[in-house]
């Protein structure tokens, strides 16, 4: 049988409601982390919300957040074929699942 | 729906590459106030800050050049279709952007105090100006990025999706944005527009740019009623990394590493191959992008490819003590992907890289329509059927810091601003729910997948039919209403949105693409090789009633620059 990872994600519009689902992704050795979350939103949900731009370049920095308890960019951690544990960045406001709000204030639209 | 915010500037700028930066410099310092935008982070989304190579400029630091030089080579890999006034703009202009840049501290390369230029196809005497070690984008956009936050008159906003521009009697009057991170469309009025959104590499399966390159502007500016220009020409990049596994680097990397140490571009069989597309290399580094996309697909075709399906690149024959000089921390890099260079080659093959098509725009940067004005990759014409490596960042900022000048002198000429008519874009904002909503993020990666399949570098009729009829099945599930919520980063409802432009912009590609019964440059027709005189022609798209209508322009006679 083919390996697996099993992704265990956070859910959710804000840290008090929501919840960890778990996803089950082929794994391919060289593979990264982003690989399995754009392989998630093709495959089974498409409402999974993280933020990427340069996909594998690590370039825009716009793909950080806690894996396995760690802070770090998901298109440059590998992905493994077995548990992992993806969550938002803990010290910023999230926005939904595991987007957070990570522009400096200036660069935000100012809601009046 | 949640209402709808309002914002009012002279000048809105979209998109943060180097473009949309230098021109909302350029503005504010002619003293507008300015709106810069982004759909993703400010200075971080687009294919600027993923630019890993160089930047081509006739500096004359280390060799005797001038613009006319870098002009004819311009005019040369253009195969006969560049807007000239566009082209000379770019070569003329670009040092006094480059100067610019340096006075910013951007970091250009230098030995014994003078910026080093590099050698680059095309070119004919080393051109290309860099930042060591493959950091030429991030330093560039990390450069302006900074002066935009010190100069006065900027406000800037990321994570706001322009979905299209207002008109009030035929003039552009602002556009509506959909706020990504809350779900609210806003308004903005804006007394010029410049659109400065990039490419359309997303359309393609392997592609070398960002998430936001889905061609955006292109849709954006067509359906405002502004022609564009020469888009079927779809520029690969034939050395794109393909194998092994390469994580933390963009595929075209490799580009670099030939500059500096040549190396040799291989068949399966281990032998090398360009010559027999009539350009030997001798382990240097002289292959036009368009003629290298092509070898290296045929050998493919012919089964003489490398197990994926690409080509070798072998830098054995260099010392790990030159390849450590050449690239420092890179080959870390590349040792923790377990690349070693002195043991292995690598494999490669082409990737979607750039657009030379876009919106048809004047020398200030003007389209047809007033309000409306362009910059960047988004503008079509100035790189003809192919273009020069290094000649986009310069366009993008030559282009950009034009479209800040024209905007502001439109700026100080008009008394008041129109108030845009935002109804129909809200209206579709307001969406619609489906219980049985397809999964746009497949339906996305369906239609690159035809791209990439009929619409590559090597075309056929019966390819290009067969795209057109996949692509409007796309469009025919997309549907005229967007999917999704009007909530926080909704990524169904983005999607939703990317899609009805990208099936757009896909459409005209592959129609144009069709239409064009020769080869020329980049674009390829394996049904019909060779080059036509009577398709010295560019063809030009309108939107009319819905409906894409393509004409031809004859081009622009070839003169070349005088001294
Ligand atoms: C990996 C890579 C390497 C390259 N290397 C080189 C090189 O070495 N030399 C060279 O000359 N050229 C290179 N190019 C090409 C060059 O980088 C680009 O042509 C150039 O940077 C384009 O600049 P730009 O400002 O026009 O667009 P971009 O830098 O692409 O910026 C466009 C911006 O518009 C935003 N945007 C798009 N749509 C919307 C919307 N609807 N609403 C709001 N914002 C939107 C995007 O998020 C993005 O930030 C490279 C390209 C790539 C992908
Ligand atoms: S996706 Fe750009 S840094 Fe990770």
């Amino acid at each position: 049988m083919s390996e697996i990872a099993i992704l265990k994600i956070w859910r959710g519009p804000d840290k008090t409601a929501g919840c960890f689902e778990s996803y089950e992704v082929p794994y391919e050795p060289g593979q990264s982390v982003l690989d399995g979350l754009r392989w998630i939103r093709v495959h089974k949900d498409p409402t999974l919300a993280f933020r990427y731009s340069c996909i594998n370049a690590n370039a825009c920095k716009e793909c950080m957040m806690e894996i396995d308890g760690e802070t770090i960019y998901a298109c440059t951690t590998r992905l493994e074929p077995r548990n992992m544990t993806v969550e938002p960045l803990g010290n910023k406001k999230l926005v939904r699942d595991l987007v957070t709000e990570i522009a400096p204030p200036q660069e935000r639209l100012r809601q009046k | 729906m949640i209402e709808p915010l309002l914002a009012n500037t002279d000048v809105l700028v979209i998109g943060s590459g180097a473009a949309g930066m230098y021109a909302a410099i350029e503005a504010a310092r002619s003293g507008c106030q300015v709106m810069l935008i982004d759909r993703s982070l400010i200075g971080r989304g687009g294919a600027t800050v993923m630019a890993q190579m160089t930047v081509a400029v006739a500096l004359g630091s280390q060799a005797p050049d001038h613009w006319s030089h870098h002009y004819h080579d311009t005019l040369m890999a253009g195969r006969g279709l560049c807007n000239e006034s566009l082209a000379r703009l770019l070569c003329e202009e670009g040092p006094a952007c480059i100067e610019e840049m340096d006075t910013w501290g951007v970091g250009w390369a230098r030995k014994d105090g003078r910026i080093t230029a590099a050698f680059a196809p095309g070119h004919d005497r080393p051109r290309c100006v860099y930042v060591d070690f493959l950091k030429t984008g991030p330093a560039v956009s990390k450069t302006l990025r900074s002066v935009v936050n010190k100069t006065t008159g900027i406000s800037r906003s990321g994570d706001l999706c322009i979905v299209d521009l207002t008109k009030s009697d035929g003039v552009v009057t602002g556009a509506v944005a959909w706020h990504v991170s809350s779900g609210a469309p806003v308004v903005i009025s804006a007394k010029a527009t410049i659109v400065a959104t990039g490419g359309l590499t997303r359309l393609y399966r392997r592609n070398s740019g960002s998430a936001n390159m889905g061609g955006d502007g292109y849709a954006i500016c067509l359906r405002a009623g502004a022609p564009l220009i020469d888009m079927e020409f779809v520029q690969f990049f034939p050395i794109g990394h393909l194998a092994p596994r390469l994580i933390g680097m963009d595929p075209i990397m490799w580009d670099p590493f030939r500059y500096k140490l040549g190396g040799r571009l291989l068949n399966g069989r281990m032998e090398e191959f360009t010559q027999n597309y009539g350009v030997p290399e001798d382990g240097r580094y002289i292959i036009t992008r368009d003629v290298g996309t092509y070898a290296i697909l045929k050998e493919v075709e012919a089964s003489r490819g490398s197990p994926h399906g690409g080509a070798y690149l072998s830098f054995q024959h260099c010392s790990e003590a030159a390849l450590r000089e050449a690239f420092g921390p890179v080959i870390d890099r590349l040792a923790k992907n377990h690349i070693d260079l002195t043991k292995m080659p690598i494999e490669v093959a082409p990737i979607a890289h750039y657009h030379m098509g876009g919106v048809a725009a004047n020398a200030h940067m003007e389209t047809e329509v007033p309000g409306l004005l362009v910059a960047g990759e988004a503008v079509g014409g100035a790189n003809g059927a192919n273009r020069l490596s290094g000649n986009a960042i310069t366009e993008a900022l030559v282009f950009g810091r034009q479209a800040g000048r024209t905007a502001a002198a439109r700026v100080k000429a008009m008394r008041t601003s129109v108030p845009p008519d935002a109804r129909e874009t809200l209206d579709l904002l307001r969406g619609e729910e489906r219980k049985d909503m397809p999964n746009t993020a497949e339906m996305l990666e369906a239609l690159q997948a035809i791209m990439a399949d009929d619409v590559g570098p090597l075309r056929t009729q019966t390819k290009l039919e067969r795209a057109l009829s996949r692509i409007d099945q796309i469009d025919a599930a997309l549907g005229a209403r967007p999917f999704g919520v009007a909530a926080p980063f909704d990524l169904t409802r983005l999607d939703w949105l990317d899609l009805r432009n990208m099936v757009m912009v896909a459409r005209v590609v592959a129609q144009a693409a069709l239409l064009r019964t020769e080869s020329r440059g980049a674009h390829q027709r394996e049904d019909l090789p060779g080059m036509l005189p009577e398709w010295r022609v560019n063809q030009v798209v309108r939107l009319k009633d819905g409906c894409i209508e393509i004409s031809r322009m004859p081009a622009a006679p070839i003169e070349v620059a005088a001294q």
